[in-house]
């Protein structure tokens, strides 16, 4: 443990159990607005069932009624799939007031997606945990607020000469010496909660976490009906209209990377990003499981994640491990890389390295 | 075929006529299910909102009932086994009732797994050929198999026993009895399938042990006959149906058996954990001590111990084991020991700290208590109609009695609440 993760000011949850991650205790006021939504919601599905069953083209009742019958996207025909995508379109782009793209780029050939990051680098602005809420459509707000980048803060270390009679037997310290449980150096665990005037802090270190996206991915293989599984270019994805929400996928992962819709996403009209992926950044329902993708909807195309592109000091490097000529091919062959949790034998796409 | 149709209309008339008692028991169990819907709606309309999980603690108090409850399902086998295995005259007489008992425990299974899903609307995908049936990769699917085969297996032989009791035939054993030989494996499959549910998820160290799936087993036979010996005090008191002592009293070896087994466990997780101390083993410190200044599950944990070293203290001298009001506390405290070992005590810190060293405490909503409450209410509810069946059958209060002889008698005199259980 490197720190004593207990109440923290801001961010509230850490503690509290509460769902959002970086916002307050919800109070007794939302829970009326959630009730009030809960009401309306309902009401709006009555209608939507009248609709069908009066056979009228109530187009969202349609498109939803539609939306529950598909099929799992990866088995779909390609016909099946493009009906999808276009009824997604239409839904997204109905509720958002805007022109949404639901893309469906397959898998580029010769391609599998890598991470790396430099810690030595990093700062820990959380300009990319930022970044990525933008562009991947999270939830957000006082309800649920969700973000798929959470940056760990960790202690340098120090040991210190009053502490050296603390140990264990008292005075000698012959089985335990005084500055154990003092924690040094980069460990997985962290606070991700810090709030801090300026960054970086003294005598801290950072460490941003996300989806690994393992090759041999943990959460894959628990997953009851598939609808999680593992892209040919790398990137571990979800079909958010076939996911139960058994959540035995966040069970599964050591690196605390996935993330549970507990109500309807918090995703207001203005700040909704309309170029998605189905497999990436659309908007999510109620009820299901959610990750980072790599920016499917982005990298597909030949750009960089957004977390690439925002990071100030450049720590984020992203490319194809199968070129050796790409940024992240020359990192892993020129410098010391390291991954999370190696002995979990999970072989994440995401390295970390230093200068 | 005709003696079928008596057999549904004689057993549905002879369950739902009862004595004051047993309707206000019924209207109970009506009062509580009224929150279930209530509950239910609110999870449908709105998701899992409501309820006091958080993205660090996901599965709570509805996936917490549901491991327990499997194994009071399977712990109905500490009544098949010795009946047929070993030919126990007293339970041979009974055994009918612990298959009733596992067929409403796995029904509340399925409740409360339902209850715990985000969406439940969306249950068919998992259907094999129209959906996707992820075995054998996924131990969900796995548990979802050994579940249903259970929950056929004992519906099968109950009804089947009853019915041939009901029409006076002799049991055809050539069908009868393989039927409860593989009920009897299945019963330890399904706890086996649902410790792996858990403990193949290295990602949570405090489940990550082999040991877990004999510990459920443990104590699923000592939780599961406790609620068994609750049950015929029960009926022994209430209705005409008399259960002999030597029933009750193999039931409470058994209990005594598994629940030392069950301890010495505990033991061995806590000296194995605690004296390395690593990592691994801050979920079982939070559990025993708190840490870091959070410290709900603390008297949880105590208070469960205690019970369960209480009953075991009670099951193991004669003397206090021969009274049966002390073998009813005894029973009630393992029950509750072990409801709050693999809830409360299991589940929750398996999840805390997250694997990124973070702590959130975990505290059920009531609307989460008044789905759970309702779960259980659905199962005893159909737990006292097939009780009250059976024993009907088994006094011979209903049998088929052939058209022309007229209406068969049906008395319902006497029978009060089949299974009051509280």
């Amino acid at each position: 443990m490197s720190k004593d993760m207990s109440c923290n000011p801001e961010g509230g949850c850490a503690c509290s159990g509460k769902k959002a991650e970086a916002a307050p205790v919800e109070s007794v006021s939302s829970r009326r607005n959630f009730l009030k939504s809960a009401s309306m919601l309902s009401v709006n599905s009555l209608l939507g069932t009248a609709a069908l069953m009066t056979m009228s083209d109530d187009a969202r009742a349609n498109t939803e009624w539609a939306e529950w019958f598909q099929g799992n996207y990866r088995l779909m025909s390609d016909e099946e799939k493009a009906l999808a995508r276009g009824r997604l379109e239409r839904r997204y782009s109905r509720e958002y007031a805007k022109t949404v793209i639901v893309d469906g780029t397959p898998a580029q050939e010769g391609v599998l997606m890598g991470y790396a990051l430099n810690i030595k680098k990093c700062i820990g602005c959380r300009r990319c945990a930022k970044a990525c809420v933008e562009e991947n459509n999270q939830s957000r707000g006082k309800d649920q607020d969700m973000e798929w980048i959470r940056v760990l803060k960790m202690e340098k270390g120090e040991f210190s000469k009053e502490k050296m009679n603390q140990g264990y037997p008292e005075g000698l310290g012959i089985q335990v010496g005084g500055n154990a449980y003092s924690p040094a150096g980069v460990v997985l665990e962290g606070e991700h909660y810090y709030q801090a005037d300026a960054v970086p802090e003294k005598d801290s270190v950072y460490m941003p976490i996300a989806c690994m996206q393992c090759e041999k991915p943990p959460c894959v293989k628990v997953c009851p009906v598939r609808t999680t599984y593992r892209e040919a270019d790398g990137p571990v994805v979800i079909d958010y209209n076939w996911c139960i929400g058994c959540r035995m996928c966040m069970s599964a992962c050591p690196y605390w990377a996935r993330r549970f819709n507990w109500s309807d996403p918090n995703l207001p009209k203005e700040a909704m990003n309309p170029v998605t992926h189905y497999l990436g950044n659309r908007p999510r329902m109620k009820g299901v499981v959610e990750k980072c993708t790599f920016c499917i909807q982005r990298t597909r195309k030949g750009r960089y994640p957004a977390c690439v592109e925002v990071c100030p000091v450049g720590a984020r490097k992203f490319g194809n491990l199968l070129d050796p000529e790409s940024e992240v091919s020359r990192i892993i062959a020129r410098k010391h890389v390291f991954r999370l949790k190696a002995e979990q034998n999970t072989f994440p796409k995401f390295f970390y390295f230093m200068d | 075929m005709d003696k079928l149709k008596r057999f549904v209309v004689d057993y549905v008339t002879y369950v739902v006529k009862g004595s004051p008692a047993f309707y206000a028991w019924i209207a109970f169990l009506c009062l509580l299910i009224l929150g279930l819907l209530y509950g239910t709606y609110l999870h449908a309309a709105d998701g899992l909102g409501y309820t006091g999980l958080t993205n660090q603690v996901h599965d709570g108090l509805y996936l917490a009932n549901f491991v327990f409850l499997v194994g009071i399902a399977a712990g109905a086998v500490t009544i098949v086994f010795p009946a047929y295995v070993y030919h126990h005259k007293a339970l041979h007489a009974v055994a009918v009732l612990g298959e009733m008992l596992a067929i409403s425990a796995v029904l509340m299974c399925m409740l409360f797994i339902v209850s715990h899903m985000g969406r439940p609307d969306r249950l068919w995908h998992m259907l094999p050929i129209i959906g996707i049936y992820n075995i054998p990769h996924s131990m969900l699917a796995w548990d979802t198999l050994v579940l249903l085969g259970y929950l056929f297996l004992n519906f099968v032989g109950g009804f089947y026993y009853l019915y041939r009791k009901y029409t006076g035939q002799p049991l055809n054993n050539k069908f009868y009895l393989p039927l409860i030989y593989v009920s009897i494996v299945w019963a330890l499959s399904i706890h086996t399938v649902t410790a792996f549910l858990l403990n193949t998820m290295p990602s949570r160290p405090m489940w990550h042990h082999s040991m877990m799936p004999i510990r459920f087993i443990s104590t699923a036979f000592a939780a599961g006959p406790s609620m068994i010996i609750l049950i015929f005090l029960i009926v022994r008191s209430r209705t005409k149906l008399w259960i002999e002592n030597a029933a009750i009293d193999q039931l409470a070896t058994i209990i005594t058996y598994c629940l030392g087994l069950a301890l010495f466990l505990t033991l061995s997780e806590v000296v194995t954990e605690l004296y390395a101390n690593t990592e691994h083993a801050l979920g079982l410190n939070y559990l025993m001590f708190g840490l870091h200044g959070f410290t709900d599950l603390v008297p949880w944990f105590w208070g469960s111990l205690i019970a369960s070293i209480a009953a075991f203290m009670i099951l193991l001298t004669p003397y206090w084991r021969s009274n049966y009001r002390l073998l009813a506390l005894a029973c009630i405290l393992a029950f509750c020991g072990i409801w709050v070992e693999k809830g409360m005590g299991l589940l929750v810190p398996g999840f805390i700290p997250t694997p990124i060293g973070e702590f959130t405490q975990y505290l059920p909503t009531t609307l989460e208590i008044f789905v759970t409450l309702g779960n259980w209410a659905v199962g005893l509810l159909v737990l006292t109609v097939l009780l009250k069946g059976a024993i009907g059958i088994q006094l011979g209060d209903i049998g088929y009695a052939p058209p022309t002889q007229g209406k068969v008698p049906v008395g319902t005199t006497g029978m009060a609440t089949a299974a009051e259980l509280t």
